[in-house]
C-alpha cells in the first residue's frame, strides 16, 4: 500500500517533524483535490479537518457588505489551510473557496485530536505549528485592518497636507 | 532664460497627462524655456508648484533612459496641492525646481539580485529603478518586484507589472488587501509575498517604498529570510519645503530627507525609523 509519508514530509508545515510522529499522523491524512470554485469549507459547518495545499490557491472569505463575498486572504502551496479543528465547537469562522484547481491532504481533526490527547508531546509540537501560522497570520490581518494604503495615510511623494 | 538658484521654479509646460486609478494621475512635463530636460537619478523627486496653491515634493516615475525630454511624475490626489495637479490639462504651465535627492543606489548594486517591495503609490518612485534594471539587465541576478495595494482598482502600473513577469529571469507579484469574487491573484498585505519571492537572501538588496509601517514590517520579514540592514534601502517621506537641507522641515534626527535622502540605506537610519516622535 502506498503510503502518504513522503508527501507529507515535502509539506512544509511538517517538514521537521521527528519521523515517529509523521508516521504516526499518517493514517489521518488522505489525498483531495478541488475544482476552481469549490467550497472547501464554509462558515457554520463542522470543522473536521484542515488542509496542506500541494498545490493551487484557496481563498479565505468572508460575505461582503455588498452581498458578494469578500476575499480577506489566500493561501497557496505549501501553506496550511484552517485550525478550527482544534479548538470547541469545532466549527469553520470563514469560507475556503477554490480560486485555482487544488491537490492538497486533508488532515482529519478527530483522528488528529485523539492522538494528541493520547501524547501530549505531539500536540504540544502541533500547537506550536498552529501558534505560529496564528501568530503570522494575526499580524497580517492587523496590517490590513489599519488600512495601510487608504485616503486618510500618507502616500510616498505627496505629504497629507499638500 | 532658465534659473540655477535651486529656490526659484522654472516654468514647465503639461505635455500629457492621464489618470492611473481612480486617485492616481500621471503628469508628463516639458520644460517651457530649457531645451533639454535635465537628466536624473532613479529615486530622485522634483518640487512640483501649482501656480496660486503650492509646492509639493514628487518623486519622478518615468523611465531615467528616456530620450524624448518629459519627465513623468505619478501622483495620488490626498491634498489641496495635489487636487490642484490633478486640474491642470495638457499645455497648462506648473512650476518645477529639481531634480533633488539622494537616488537609489543602482551602480553599487550591480551583481546582485534586486527585490523591490511596493505599497500602493510606493511603486511610482521604485518605477526608475526598475526600468534601469531592466535596460541593464546584465549587471543585476533576479529581479523581483513585490506590489501591494489596497484593491484591484488601486493596483498602480498593473499593465506593467505583468509585462515585466513575462520578461526572462524576472519575477512579479503582486496583492491587494481585500478582493470581491472573481479576482485570482494573491489577497493579504504585500509583506506575505517575501517567503515566497526567489531570490538569493545572502547577495540580495531591497528597495522598498510605502507606509513607514509597511516598510517596517517588509524589513521585519526580510531579516528572517537573512538579509541584512545594509542591504536594504528605503525611501522616506517628510514635510518637504525648501528641497535643499535649509529649512528642516523634513529633518529626520540629524538627516535631511531632502538632501540626505530620501532613499537611505536602512542601517543609517534604523536608529531614528524606530523613533516614533520623529
Amino acid at each position: 500500500m502506498t503510503t502518504l509519508e513522503p508527501i507529507l514530509r515535502k509539506h512544509p508545515f511538517f517538514a521537521d517533524l521527528a519521523d515517529d510522529d509523521l508516521k504516526l499522523i499518517c493514517s489521518c491524512a488522505k489525498n483531495v483535490r478541488f475544482n476552481v470554485g469549490d467550497v472547501v469549507a464554509k462558515e457554520g459547518q463542522s470543522a473536521d479537518e484542515f488542509y496542506l495545499i500541494r498545490e493551487g490557491r484557496i481563498a479565505v472569505a468572508m460575505p461582503s457588505p455588498s452581498g458578494g463575498r469578500l476575499k480577506i486572504d489566500t493561501l497557496d502551496a505549501g501553506e496550511v489551510a484552517g485550525w478550527s479543528w482544534l479548538f470547541p465547537p469545532y466549527v469553520w469562522h470563514f469560507d475556503l473557496i477554490a480560486v485555482t484547481p487544488i491537490r492538497a491532504l486533508s488532515m482529519d481533526g478527530l483522528c488528529l485530536r485523539g492522538k494528541c490527547d493520547d501524547d501530549p508531546r505531539l500536540g504540544y509540537d502541533l500547537m506550536k505549528r498552529f501558534s505560529r501560522v496564528m501568530s503570522e497570520r494575526l499580524s497580517a490581518a492587523r496590517l490590513q485592518a489599519i488600512d495601510l494604503y487608504g485616503s486618510k495615510v500618507s502616500n510616498l511623494n505627496p505629504s497629507p497636507t499638500t | 532664460m532658465i534659473n540655477v538658484d535651486p529656490m526659484i521654479p522654472n516654468p514647465w509646460r503639461v505635455a500629457n497627462r492621464w489618470e492611473e486609478t481612480h486617485d492616481v494621475f500621471s503628469l508628463q512635463l516639458e520644460p517651457v524655456e530649457a531645451k533639454e530636460s535635465p537628466l536624473f537619478a532613479p529615486g530622485q523627486f522634483n518640487m512640483l508648484y501649482a501656480f496660486g496653491t503650492g509646492e509639493s515634493a514628487i518623486s519622478i516615475s518615468g523611465d531615467p533612459n528616456d530620450k524624448s525630454g518629459l519627465l513623468t511624475h505619478t501622483i495620488r490626489r490626498v491634498g489641496n496641492v495635489t487636487a490642484a495637479l490633478s486640474r491642470l490639462q495638457k499645455g497648462d504651465q506648473i512650476g518645477l525646481r529639481g531634480p533633488f535627492g539622494n537616488p537609489w543606489p543602482m551602480q553599487d548594486l550591480r551583481g546582485r539580485d534586486l527585490v523591490f517591495i511596493a505599497g500602493g503609490i510606493g511603486l511610482a518612485p521604485l518605477r526608475p529603478a526598475i526600468y534601469h534594471a531592466l535596460s541593464h539587465r546584465s549587471d543585476y541576478g533576479r529581479i523581483v518586484v513585490l506590489a501591494g495595494a489596497r484593491e484591484p482598482e488601486d493596483i498602480l502600473f498593473a499593465a506593467e507589472l505583468d509585462q515585466w513577469k513575462a520578461l526572462g529571469g524576472v519575477e512579479s507579484r503582486l496583492t491587494v488587501d481585500r478582493a470581491e469574487d472573481g479576482w485570482t491573484r494573491s489577497v493579504g498585505v504585500v509583506t506575505k509575498l517575501i517567503p515566497k519571492a526567489e531570490f538569493d537572501p545572502a547577495n540580495v538588496a531591497a528597495l522598498i517604498c510605502g507606509p513607514e509601517i509597511m516598510m517596517r514590517y517588509t524589513r521585519t520579514e526580510l531579516r528572517k529570510r537573512g538579509v541584512t540592514d545594509d542591504r536594504i534601502f528605503v525611501t522616506m517621506e517628510r514635510n518637504m519645503k525648501c528641497a535643499v537641507a535649509f529649512c528642516g522641515h523634513c529633518q529626520l534626527g540629524p538627516e535631511f530627507v531632502c538632501k540626505d535622502g530620501p532613499v537611505f540605506r536602512f542601517d543609517r537610519i534604523a536608529f531614528w525609523f524606530a523613533q516614533r516622535e520623529v
